[in-house]
């Protein structure tokens, strides 16, 4: 038989999909295990005890300066700020998506520029900046924006663009006009367009988000990276890193679902 | 197959995760590191030159002197074991070495800053009273909160008196640049371009808090101990390139003014805001000086305050460091910093 035709059967599907998770977190564990023989303080590979106590730490115990409970704070700081600038970013890639793609008169200004400055890496223009927007929460929201504004406007023009001009002419005998069509046509075709990038630009928001808060701040989960990372402290580092990718995970897991709910009739092909 | 190359790519992985813990046994070959400093520019120097070549041979080894871009992450990869020595600052040393449970030894201690790290407000005529409930940004727990921490005390102020903002080393001159930031602390070569904005105040400086920002070249216990040799040939070739220096060795000077980004006026008035201490006998006097100990003392508190020490450590007491003469500080039955005078008197004495 071809290699492409085998299947997994089920119980080694689970087994295959489990084993690349349980290799990773063994050879951590051993290579933990090592150090730790070699250093009991090492600082570099914690092991489990030593993570959970600093999860215990941030998360439970109120901070001996501030008073508050580091890794709440840190979530709800990084969440707002994200959760802005995705939405910002979402409204302004939708509006600038239908113009350029529905309406040729706007499309020909918007279109060439949108890529052009697609391209534009923002991590580059950081001390521009933060010369124009400030250093406090402008400045971070305005990072995530500039990022993915402009890729989820092209993505959102192209999909405009491939509505099948049947569908449109369609709507246009039965009298629609440029705003019909827009708002009962292309809206909802480019909504569950829209959930399906946000999905896949969650990991650029992220990376955009933890940038601009290793800049400047008082909080924030980069921030928290950021700052323990100038004493090594592994131990809070690894458990931060996998709280958000478990957030960005149910984030995305969360936008699948919305779409199911909102746009059942878009899921067929996609399965 | 499937398999197999699964098997493969996580064994890699493994033995990524797996780099060697620091061994101690007698060896040939040696990894130190530094980065950009105007008191650690000498290493670049003595290793370009050649210096450190001839005097590893002297002692039969060989040491490979490294440059790195960014200084924390040079501590840590000493901290992980990559190298066997490495510069920083005094409170780096204690905090993320030490504090990890890497028995070090400052072999060297070239330098103390005087006047390369300050504090600079917007506007003429400030004073340190003036910080009283204003952002300052600065690099959180570095060398630069620790200089906050001790002019606020000076001026009778807490750090409650502020907010802090993070602030990488590399972003606080244009941050300074913008409307919203009032105050920052810095160190040089930043610092210098901080002041030279018009209408600024320079409210304090280390130069204030003299010996206590010291920067030096910190060594693997374990390997000098079994290594000797190494500490012999780095002590060596550090005092040869001060007397060069002393000197004014316009050759030297000029690469190490061309090393750090600056010209040779740029790097001389760099040199002056740094206490190098161009002889053994200078700097033995500094290493044996009871001071020494009341600033690591003050360190070692600043840094438990501010969680620096690590989960174990139930107090400022809880790693040891020791100096010269047996005088120890904190547990010690715990040491893990050590100033070490034993190759400075070697140099002193002319028997390397």
């Amino acid at each position: 038989m071809r290699q492409i035709n085998r299947h997994p059967e089920k119980g080694v599907h689970l087994m295959l999909v489990l084993l690349p998770f349980v290799l990773v977190i063994a050879a951590y564990f051993i290579g933990s295990a090592v150090r730790l023989e070699a250093n009991p303080h090492d600082k570099l590979l914690p092991g489990i005890g030593q993570m959970a106590d600093a999860v215990w730490r941030m998360a439970f115990t109120a901070d001996k300066r501030s008073g508050d409970y580091l890794l709440w704070m840190d979530t709800a700081a990084s969440l707002g700020r994200l959760l802005i600038g995705l939405g910002i970013a979402s409204l302004l890639g939708l509006c600038f998506g239908i113009a350029s793609g529905v309406f040729p008169m706007w499309r020909s200004p918007m279109s060439s520029f949108m890529t052009v400055v697609s391209m534009v890496p923002p991590l580059a223009m950081l001390p521009v900046l933060f010369i124009v927007f400030g250093l406090d929460e402008l400045s971070k929201i305005m990072l995530i924006v500039i990022g993915i504004t402009p890729m989820l406007a092209r993505d959102l023009e192209q999909r405009a663009r491939e509505i099948p001009p049947e569908i449109v002419i369609k709507a246009q005998t039965l009298g629609a006009n440029s705003w019909t069509v827009v708002l009962r046509v292309v809206l909802p075709l480019l909504l569950t367009r829209l959930l399906t990038s946000l999905r896949l630009l969650l990991g650029s928001a992220w990376l955009f988000l933890i940038s601009a808060e290793a800049i400047s701040s008082t909080a924030g989960l980069g921030y928290r990276i950021f700052l323990v990372r100038r004493y090594m402290a592994m131990d809070v580092i690894l458990p931060y890193v996998i709280w958000i990718t478990l957030l960005a995970w149910l984030m995305d897991l969360g936008l699948r679902h919305l779409n199911r709910l909102c746009f059942p009739w878009a899921q067929g092909e996609k399965s | 197959m499937k398999l197999s190359h699964l098997l493969s790519v996580c064994l890699l992985g493994f033995s990524a995760l797996v780099a060697l813990p620091s061994q101690a046994a007698p060896k040939k070959e040696f990894n130190v590191c530094w980065t950009i400093y105007a008191g650690w520019m000498p290493w670049g120097q003595i290793a370009t030159s050649g210096i450190i070549d001839k005097w590893a041979a002297k002692y039969g080894i060989k040491i490979h002197v490294t440059q790195l871009n960014d200084y924390i992450e040079s501590i840590n990869q000493y901290t992980a074991g990559q190298f066997d020595g490495c510069t920083m600052t005094n409170m780096d040393a204690l905090t993320i070495p030490a504090a990890g449970g890497v028995d070090s030894t400052a072999l060297i201690l070239g330098s103390y800053s005087e006047g390369n790290d300050g504090v600079v407000l917007k506007g003429k005529g400030k004073t340190l009273k003036d910080l009283k409930g204003m952002k300052v940004y600065l690099p959180e727990l570095s060398v630069s909160h620790y200089l906050l921490v001790r002019g606020l005390e000076k001026a009778g102020l807490r750090e409650k008196d502020v907010t802090v903002v993070n602030t990488s080393d590399a972003d606080i001159v244009s941050a300074f640049a913008t409307n919203g930031v009032q105050a920052a602390v810095a160190w040089n070569p930043q610092l210098s371009v901080i002041k030279n904005t018009p209408n600024t105040s320079e409210v304090f400086e280390s130069s204030q808090v003299p010996g206590e920002l010291i920067d030096m070249m910190v060594v693997n216990s374990a390997v000098l101990k079994d290594n000797p040799a190494l500490g012999k040939a780095l002590t060596g070739a550090w005092y040869e390139m001060m007397a060069q220096m002393k000197a004014g060795d316009k050759n030297a000077l000029n690469a190490m003014a061309a090393a750090s980004g600056t010209d040779l006026s740029g790097y001389q008035a760099q040199l002056k805001t740094t206490h190098l201490f161009y002889t053994p006998a200078d700097n033995l006097k500094f290493v044996s000086d009871a001071e020494l100990a009341k600033t690591m003392q003050r360190v070692a508190n600043f840094s438990f305050e501010k969680g620096l020490l690590g989960d174990g450590a139930q107090s400022a007491d809880f790693i040891g460091i020791s100096f010269p003469g047996n005088v120890t500080l904190g547990d010690s039955s715990n040491i893990k910093l050590r100033f070490d005078d034993s190759y400075l008197k070697m140099a002193a004495a002319g028997t390397l």
